[in-house]
């Protein structure tokens, strides 16, 4: 081809114009599909709070809900439960939940609003399993100087009954508080955070 | 019979001339060194079990019903039935762990041989890029049949993107197209497992194997053939055409490969849990894990790395480092000989560690050293903390491979024997 009397800087310029104008239309046609693969409108509402009435749970009794596909505990603590928690400080790994997942209310000891209502997603932060309630204070053979949590049969992971994490397991973090709230005294709505409107 | 052959072969030669070459480039033409040993069949029968996952993934198809409320009941309508269906499920599980067999001994030849070597670099990045597609591939394909170890399987692999800083949280969820893996994830990654992903694996098998031919094959002696051709045909002397010389040759190691195959189907299609797990044969449930999340045997070494590393984020990125690496070989390996046969001592030694590391890896993450534990040191041994300590000299063992590699080349250190004029084939 012949190239004489071609003006190369005008030639590179409408190159580079068209190349980025494609482009632009390229990442514009691009963004429904990406966007497709968000939570489809159905799966949002079936992500939506849950109401959990509490007046049935027992004191030192755990209850199950599932929100999210995850499964949600609700543990009614008793005071003796609570009275362990301070006394553990030095075997946690995140004792003050400082690197842990939960909603500013419950970065506290007992990782909660109302101390005595735990309400924790019941998945240990390791690798997914789901641990088990062992809430009696008395030697494990797993801990002899148990005082009461959940335990983690897939790798071992131990918690207290705050769901922090012990020392010396797989589990690098405590277990994830989601955002709740005490819609009166004997309701709990998991998925919104108290200042949230629902 | 033969002249309306010649005349249907004309017929086309005449309208498309570039298709003769082509055949003969790949094939009647196609000089491949005469000294190949056992480790060359593992190439071919990988593209045997390529074409069998495709052949028999298109009938599983047919009768699959993505989904998370029939995704596992049509698999079990499969199995029961669909006249021969359990054996083409079986031919397609079995495929899936067979390929990794192939491809992982496949690479082990590349490495010995020293096949990732110049000019050959390209060829071994296109065949990382197909090991990688090909994770990705048998991953989605595990959480098809919706299985309890499908399901956290998936729960637990995603979840890991939710170490990438800032956007984890809603990376993790866009993957998933919802807040747990659910119907979404199922229904995409189905589609990623019968369209997507195949497609790319096929252009990039094609690229290996163009790749290979332009460059020409490497041999058990690390000789270059091209470079002693017969002056009067221009042939390598040590090159005989791939078609029909190695096709026939091939046919006798696919016939081997799949009487062991057939074997595995007919008596042994779960192999104890090592191609099928047994959780696998609950239906997913969302409240109830596994008494263990584990992968399948061929993710188990890079799981292992995972698993023995407490801080999460850090174990992330050696798993993934530990792949990245193997890419990068051409590039760490400074030394000029290629074949281990004329290779120092310590290459020698550093790949059979680094054989045996990955191996163990595996147990590790499989959780078999976690029973050998308590056999060696005793019932009261702390399992936890001895496979802690034990993973982490297999973790610096395996980085340590491509360090020594390095240091070893670059800096001379490595006595090499000399290599010969011409391949050692026997005559």
């Amino acid at each position: 081809m012949a190239n004489e009397g071609v003006n190369q800087g005008r030639r590179r310029f409408l190159t580079g114009t068209t190349a980025v104008v494609g482009g632009i239309g390229v990442a514009f046609a691009a963004t429904p599909f990406i966007k497709s693969w968000e939570p489809s409108e159905r799966a949002k509402n079936a992500g939506a709070p849950v109401l959990q009435d509490i007046s049935k749970i027992e004191p030192g009794q755990k209850v199950s809900v599932l929100w999210r596909g995850s499964p949600v505990w609700i543990v009614n603590r008793t005071k003796a439960m609570l009275d362990t928690l301070p006394g553990l400080k030095d075997r946690l790994r995140d004792p003050d939940s400082v690197a842990s997942d939960q909603p500013k209310y419950a970065q506290n000891i007992d990782r909660s609003i109302k101390p005595e209502w735990l309400v924790m997603i019941g998945i240990c932060t390791h690798l997914g399993c789901s641990p088990e309630y062992v809430p009696e204070i008395k030697p494990e053979p797993f801990d002899p100087e148990w005082k009461g949590g959940f335990f983690c049969p897939c790798h071992k992971s131990r918690y207290d009954i705050s769901g922090r994490v012990f020392q010396g397991v797989p589990a690098p973090l405590n277990m994830v508080v989601p955002p709740y709230k005490f819609v009166d005294d004997t309701h709990i709505l998991i998925g919104v955070n108290p200042e949230d409107k629902a | 019979m033969a002249s309306v052959f010649t005349s249907i072969g004309n017929w086309v030669n005449e309208r498309a001339p570039g298709l003769m070459p082509v055949y003969r480039k790949h094939m009647t033409e196609y000089y491949t060194p005469k000294n190949f040993n056992f480790w060359y069949y593992f190439g071919v029968l990988a593209i045997v079990v390529l074409v069998n996952q495709i052949l028999t993934g298109i009938f599983l198809t047919m009768f699959y019903k993505p989904g998370a409320a029939t995704a596992f009941d049509s698999v079990e309508y499969i199995m029961r039935d669909v006249d021969w269906g359990w054996l083409i499920r079986y031919m397609h599980s079995t495929g899936a762990s067979m390929f990794f067999i192939v491809i992982y001994l496949h690479m082990f030849r590349g490495l010995m041989y020293g096949s990732y070597k110049k000019p050959r670099e390209l060829v071994w990045l296109l065949g990382m890029f197909i090991f990688l597609a090909l994770m990705a591939e048998a991953f989605m394909g595990y959480v098809l049949p919706w299985g309890n170890m499908s399901f956290w399987g998936a729960k637990v692999i995603i979840s890991l993107f939710g170490a990438v800083p800032v956007i984890g949280d809603a990376l993790v969820q866009w993957i998933m197209g919802d807040y747990n893996p659910a119907d979404a994830t199922l229904n995409r990654f189905f589609a990623l497992h019968v369209i997507a992903l195949p497609l790319v694996l096929l252009l990039l098998v094609v690229l290996h194997i163009f790749a290979l031919h332009e460059v020409g094959s490497n041999n058990p002696d690390g000789v270059e053939i091209k470079k002693k051709k017969d002056p009067a045909t221009g042939k390598p002397l040590d090159g005989i055409p791939f078609h029909p010389y190695y096709t026939v040759h091939d046919i006798v190691g696919v016939g081997f490969f799949l009487t062991i195959c057939a074997f595995i189907i007919f008596y042994q299609p779960t192999v104890g849990g090592w191609f099928l797990e047994h959780d696998n044969f609950i239906p997913a449930n969302p409240l109830v894990t596994p008494p263990e999340i584990k992968p399948v045997w061929y993710f188990t070494p890079f799981y292992g790395i995972l698993r023995v590393i407490p801080n999460k984020q850090l174990g992330i990125v050696a798993m993934f480092a530990s792949i990245v690496l193997l890419f990068l070989l051409p590039w760490v390996d400074r030394g000029a000989v290629k074949s281990v046969r004329y290779r120092g001592l310590g290459y020698k030694v550093a790949l059979g560690l680094f054989a045996a590391t990955f191996l163990l890896l595996g147990s590790i993450g499989a959780g078999l050293t976690a029973e050998w534990i308590p056999k060696l040191f005793g019932a009261k041994a702390d399992v936890t903390s001895i496979e802690m300590h034990f993973g982490w000299l297999l973790v610096v063992m395996y980085f340590c491979y491509f360090i020594f590699l390095w240091v070893y080349t670059a800096f001379g250190l490595e006595k090499t024997k000399p290599v010969p004029e011409r391949v050692t084939a026997h005559a």
